[in-house]
């Protein structure tokens, strides 16, 4: 069985999260997410996943129960070796407008010293790999990117150091339709190649099946049940099932339009 | 005597005098940047000092700058020399605006960038060095555009302790009911004032551009 805790990248044991008020955002999660898989959270706002999400990372301390990083408490570990292991990509506001492109992809790797020359060919790299010509952006400000572009680079930058474990929070919630399937698809491709761990926050249902190996749903700081896609579909869990009624109502429209 | 005419006979006097007060504002203002951003850094960080930091500063600033020259002349060290006392005064008169824009720069970096360099793995240092400082560069940079601005006006009252500068022929003037000498220091310190808004307006505009 030894075997099996070593494939657990990221572990929650009876965790149960408050705030300085007493509210509780996040009651009594156990969760595993396996090294390599994409673990969707689904939920409204308000449903924990955030706060899920924060925990792996740090930014949110002070729970009960044991949280687990690569078999590691999460107290054992030294926060900020803990973060730079872990990559941080977040909706739209992430990348810091006062440095350019390039720099901000860069910015991983500078407080992990890497040399110079090996920061540059690896902004470079990057810049490929989320399908923006280098020549072009590199030298470029946040502000003159489209939001496709911002959140591509984000992407990259969460990239940056190759770790092991991706954290994204709803990083294409502001892009509109078209921008979001085309990197929601590119997204998919780039994760089947760099096999990362990664635990993605949504609330948008399509982009859960879609992107998601394991769907985790969250309901009121509770975890309702993880599903596979097509598990997801037939779950009686009436929270599920509206979701899945939101699909089959969509389907309808699209259906009825057709005729 | 024209005006035109003062000046003329009058020109390397006024000169020096107007040096003398640049050279008190300028030591005064590095003085008060040196104390007030670090000072305005501590507060973000340290919550509990932010209002007696800020109340003080305040105070400071609602002394009339006449009878904040005179506090200071019972300090040994300080009332030694009129220059020393001078530079101090306008030191603690430029304290304020300079620790309050240093707050509400740094306070009004958007709480996600923060939290996203955070969660990069930044430590405290980096963060403030890297993103907040230079996000807040700009506000802070107004600060210190008005406490300059303040300090060229308040340094002509150096005078009435001897520290010299423009104020001297305004207080000439005064003394004499000479109008001439009057304008002879308020106008250069007018100028002066304006300049220094100008072109550090200038240096805000440059540093906020980007973003």
């Amino acid at each position: 069985m030894s075997d099996q805790a070593g494939n657990a990248a990221i572990e929650f044991l009876n965790v149960t999260f408050r705030t300085a008020e007493g509210r509780t955002l996040l009651s009594n999660l156990n969760l595993r997410v396996q090294r390599g898989e994409t673990l969707v959270l689904l939920g409204r706002s308000g449903s924990g996943k955030t706060t899920t999400l924060k925990l792996i990372n740090g930014l949110l301390t002070g729970q009960e129960g044991k949280i687990l990083v690569d078999g590691k408490a999460i107290q054992d570990w030294d926060l900020i070796r803990l973060r730079r292991h872990i990559g941080y990509a977040i909706q739209d506001v992430g990348l810091f407008p006062h440095i350019t492109v390039e720099r901000n992809l860069g910015l991983v790797p500078r407080l992990e010293k890497w040399p110079p020359e090996r920061i540059r060919a690896r902004t470079e790299e990057l810049l490929n790999l989320v399908g923006l010509p280098a020549d072009e952006f590199r030298n470029r400000y946040p502000n003159q990117l489209s939001g496709g572009q911002r959140q591509r680079v984000g992407l990259g930058r969460a990239l940056a150091s190759d770790p092991p474990i991706l954290l994204m929070d709803e990083p294409f919630g502001a892009l509109d339709p078209l921008t979001r399937a085309d990197i929601q698809r590119e997204f998919k491709s780039l994760q089947q190649r760099l096999n990362k761990t990664v635990v993605f926050v949504t609330h948008d249902v399509r982009e859960a099946i879609l992107l998601g190996q394991r769907i985790a749903v969250m309901d009121a700081g509770r975890l309702l049940g993880v599903y596979a896609p097509g598990e997801f579909l037939q779950s009686r869990e009436p929270v599920v099932s509206d979701y899945v009624n939101v699909l089959r109502s969509e389907m309808n429209l699209f259906e009825n339009l057709e005729k | 005597m024209s005006l035109k005419e003062f000046f003329i006979a009058h020109w390397g006097e006024i000169t020096r005098a107007a040096l003398e007060h640049i050279s008190m504002v300028g030591i005064a203002m590095l003085l008060a940047i040196g104390v007030g951003v670090p000072l305005g850094i501590v507060i973000t960080r340290r919550r509990r000092l932010r209002a007696p930091v800020l109340g003080i500063s305040n105070l400071i600033q609602t002394i009339p700058s006449l009878a904040l020259f005179g506090f200071l002349l019972p300090l040994p060290w300080l009332a030694a020399r009129a220059d020393r006392l001078a530079i101090t005064a306008l030191a603690l008169y430029s304290l304020l605006p300079i620790i309050r824009n240093t707050y509400t720069g740094i306070m009004g970096v958007d709480p996600a960038i923060r939290e996203v360099g955070r969660g990069m793995g930044m430590t405290d240092g980096q963060l403030l060095f890297q993103v907040e400082l230079p996000l807040a560069l700009g506000t802070i940079m107004a600060g210190i555009r008005v406490a300059t601005v303040i300090s060229i006006g308040v340094a002509t009252i150096a005078a009435a302790v001897g520290a010299g500068g423009l104020g001297e022929f305004v207080f000439r003037g005064v003394a004499m009911v000479d109008n001439q000498f009057i304008l002879a220091g308020a106008i250069p310190a007018a100028l002066l004032a304006l300049g220094a808004d100008f072109g550090f307006g200038l240096l805000e505009k440059k540093l906020q551009r980007r973003h």
